[in-house]
Order: C-alpha cells, then structure tokens, then sequence
C-alpha cells in the first residue's frame, strides 16, 4: 500500500500534549490533499519573501540557487513546492525537489514561531528531511538566523513580491 | 559545618559560571536574555568545529553580538577549535586576530601552534585550551599553562568525577567541564571515525558526519541513516532518531546488531552541579551551537536556575528541569556520562 500525503509516515508517533494547533480532520486532509497545491505555496512564498527579508533567496544563499524545495505538512495533506531563486522563494506546481521537509501544521507553527528547535523535533521524529540534507541544514541555519520583519510592507515591497512569483506582472 | 546538600562547603564563592552555545545572533541574545555568563561562538568557516553551512558569524554578526552581550556584562568567547592546516595557516591566525580587534573575551584554541601565535601576538588576549585538545591530566593542563599561559581548560568528556577533581587540585588553570548535550566522547580531538566514511573530520573540515553525506530516506521498514551511503542506523516507529555519525550508530558485530561504538543518549549533569562546585570547577559548558534559538533559550533558562539554587544551597534538581532538558536531547535518554563511572 502507498502511503497517502495525509497518513503518519511509518516512522510517526502522536506526541499529546505540546500542541500548538488542534488535529487535523482526517477526511479535510484526504480532500486537500487532491486539490491543487499551486495556490497555497503561493500565499506561502510571498508570506515568507515579505516575512524574512532575502533571508532566503539565491542571493543571501548561493548554494541554494535554483535549488527546489518541498514542505510537506503531513496532518493537512498539503505539500508546498519552491523554488529557490536570487529575490526570494517561487512557488511552483508539481516539480521533482531536492530536499522535502515535513511535519504537521502544528509543529511548523512551532518551528517559525521560535518555540521548538528542529532538532529536538527530529530526534522526536517529528520532522523529517529528505533528499539533499545538506541544503535543509543550509535553509533551517538561515531561517535560525534571519530577523523577521513585523513591519507591513510597503506598496513598492508588496508589488516586488508579485513580480518575484509572477515574472510578467507590470 | 556542612551545606544543605550534606556536603563540605568550599570555602570559596560559589559561583560557576554558565557558557552557552550560540551559532547566530538570536540564539546569542537568547543566551544573554536568559542568564548565560559567557557564550560561545564560531566565525564562518572551518576555524571552528561546527562549520555548517549557514551557521555561525560573518564579522558584522560578530560585532552585533559582542554589542549585545557585553551592555549585559555577558562575556563572548571564540572557539578556534580546528587544526589548522599547512596552506591556509593565515586563516586560523587571522580568526585570532579578529577575537583580539573585536573585543571577545577570550579564544577557545586546541592547537599549540596557533596558541603561540596567540599569546605573542596578543599577549593580553585570554586563552582557553578546547576541549578538543584533549587534555585529561593535570600535567598536560599545566605544561599549556607554562607555555601559553591558558588561563582555563576545558575537559573532554571521558573523566569520571574523582579524575576532574584530581586536575583541579593540581593546577592553577580553570577547570570547565560539559554539563550537558549531546556527547562526543572518542578521546575528541582525535576521532577519525567521520574520516574513515566521508573523508572529512571535525579537527580537519570543522564537521562530524557532513551534511552532504547524509540522507534519511523513510521506508516502510523503519527511517534510515546513511552516511555516505553506508547505513549507520534504521529507527523503528517507536524508536528516537540520532545525529547520524558513525559513532552512535548500530552495527552487526559477531550475530548481533547494536550499538557497537556508544549509545546515542545526551550528557545531563545537572544532578552533580552541587559536588561540580565543591569540587572547585570553574565554569559549565551547553552543547550545542548548531541547534536553534528555541533550545539555547530553554536550557540556558533551566541550568541559570539549577546553578542559581546551587549557589543558595538549595541544589536539589526540580523534575521539571530534568523534563524540559530530556524534551530536547539526542535519543531523548539521559546519561551521566563518564562523571559516575565505577572504573577509570
Ligand atoms: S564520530 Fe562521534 S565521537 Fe567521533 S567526532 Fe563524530 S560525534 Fe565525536
């Protein structure tokens, strides 16, 4: 039997208790997991580019350029693709990545919010990375070192995050 | 007179001091904010022994740091703990020169060379002897005290408790010694069990079991580790995963299939900090630079407070330390390490 996006890899446990975010239905994910996932990795990338500054990009990381990479968030089915490009992070549709990354919605919240070390999750087998380990290493020591920017963007940064996702906006 | 904990008192103010781990700028102002006296750092290339790739300080990081620390009083310490090697000599001298331009507080060194380039060069700049220089005996610590005038050493990890205080009697070096993290115990500064599989090592490239080598590829099986394609381990579902070096892997020797070289379970010696300070040890060391904000914040939180009862006399570890501290260790069990060990 081929696991399903939204099954517990073979490897997973529950861990009760430090949750951030309630469980995921079951037959939400099931569904999710058939729509496209173009339009989530979307809202994602330009959340991140406008989130982190060029913390991740081919610019601030060379030997991430053009690199593609997967976030897969077990409990909800979804499986965001990126590309790694020199102004930020692309989403894209469906593309062979170098590296997936995965865990629940609950504990990437964890992660971005600062609350869990991706460690500690890993050791818990919690989050789990796949492909090349070298550049998941590379994006998380980033993400650990980048300062995030609370402020709102601006209508020049907003525009430049669009134009990073779409090449053709005006 | 005895101290709550049924121990003799010192005699000597009790305060050990708490290094901290950081390999950037938020897991340094993590240890700062909670209560770490000094905190360790590496630049960004392999003068230190956690050069990871996008880990650890460019220069203008550095400064930020050294900023932020010291308007807290908090110390920085640079580890310049690799070996340097013959045609990029200058780099490791340079990694000295910017501690002593930069205002760190002192340099972690394990190569003799490099130290007597450090005190001639810098005669006022403080030296400590890495634990990667593996010292274990007092003669060892003294003879870089005569010659480097190192001002304190830090101990590899393979003493039993009667073995630190029997160097701490002997020499007038401050003593450091691991309090808790994942363990590196191979007589450190010479495992080349990382070599013999990738080629590379911690005192040659500044990385155990490089990324590049590893991949983890779930199967219905269980999660396997590979190291430069060997498999060093297979997790079943219910069993915690480890660093992947060969060190803390399981293999087949004889008919069996077990941890050969070492259990994969992390050092906690937050139960000892009350025979630690009697016994005169200067200083505590916190693994872990390659590890996130999240975790330097919480372990630097929970031994500020261990060593803060320490010094009132109130030792007695708090379960919920221990919990918070078992929560976030490699193989999630506990050990004491070589400090209680019958043999020696
Ligand atoms: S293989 Fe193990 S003992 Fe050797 S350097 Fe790496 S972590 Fe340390």
């Amino acid at each position: 039997m081929t696991p399903r996006l939204g099954d517990p890899p073979p490897g997973a446990r529950e861990r009760p208790g430090d949750q951030l975010l309630p469980r995921f239905p079951r037959p939400l994910s099931a569904l999710l997991a058939r729509l496209p996932q173009y339009p989530p990795a979307l809202a994602a990338a330009i959340a991140v580019n406008l989130w982190l500054g060029d913390s991740v990009s081919g610019a601030s990381l060379p030997a991430a350029c053009g690199k593609i990479v997967a976030i897969g968030v077990r409990d909800v089915g979804l499986r965001l693709t990126f590309a790694i490009r020199r102004g930020g992070v692309v989403a894209c549709g469906e593309v062979r990545p170098d590296v997936t990354i995965s865990a629940t919605a609950s504990d990437f919240l964890a992660l971005a919010l600062r609350r869990e070390d991706p460690d500690t999750l890993f050791f818990g087998r919690r989050l789990l990375i796949e492909g090349d380990t070298e550049l998941g290493l590379l994006l998380k020591n980033a993400l650990d070192a980048a300062a995030p920017v609370f402020r709102l963007p601006t209508p020049a940064r907003l525009l430049s995050a669009l134009r990073l996702q779409f090449p053709f906006f005006p | 007179m005895t101290t709550t904990n049924g121990l003799p008192p010192t005699g000597k103010s009790a305060r050990i001091e708490l290094v901290c781990p950081a390999g950037n700028l938020p897991s340094l102002r993590a240890a700062v904010d909670n209560g770490a006296d000094s905190v360790y750092i590496g630049l960004r290339d392999n003068t230190n022994a956690r050069n990871f790739g996008g880990l650890n300080f460019e220069l203008p990081a550095a400064r930020d740091g050294l900023d932020y620390a010291h308007r807290s009083g908090t110390k920085v310490l640079l580890a310049i703990n690799t070996y340097p090697q013959p045609a990029t000599w200058q780099r490791w001298t340079r990694a000295v020169d910017t501690a002593a331009g930069l205002g760190f507080d002192a340099v972690i060194i394990a190569d003799a060379g490099l130290m007597r380039y450090a005190v001639r060069t810098h005669p006022q700049l403080r030296i400590h002897l890495s634990v990667q220089g593996s010292a274990t005996s007092y003669e060892a610590i003294n003879f870089y005290h005569r010659h480097f005038n190192v001002r304190r050493a830090v101990l590899p990890r393979v003493l039993s408790l009667a073995q630190v205080e029997q160097v701490i009697r002997n020499t007038p070096v401050e003593i450091e010694v691991f309090g808790f993290g994942s363990l590196c115990v191979m007589v450190e500064g010479r495992c080349a069990l990382s070599s013999y599989v990738t080629g590379e090592s911690p005192n040659m490239t500044g990385a155990c079991s490089p990324a590049k080598a590893v991949r983890w590829e779930q199967k219905a099986s269980g999660l396997e580790a590979r190291l430069n394609g060997v498999l060093i381990d297979r997790y079943g579902a219910n069993e915690n995963a480890a660093y992947p070096t060969l060190c803390k892997g399981r293999f087949k020797a004889g008919d069996d299939v077990y941890y050969a070289i070492e259990e994969p379970a992390s050092l906690n010696a937050l139960e000892l900090l009350p025979e630690l300070d009697r016994i005169g040890v200067a200083a505590v060391k916190i693994e872990g630079r390659q590890r996130s904000p999240a975790y330097v914040a919480a372990v630097t939180r929970v031994w500020r407070q261990a060593l803060d009862a320490c010094a009132q006399g109130t030792a007695a570890p708090q379960p919920r330390w221990s919990e918070e501290l078992r929560r976030m260790s490699e193989g999630q069990s506990h050990t004491l390490g070589a400090y209680h060990r019958p043999w020696k």
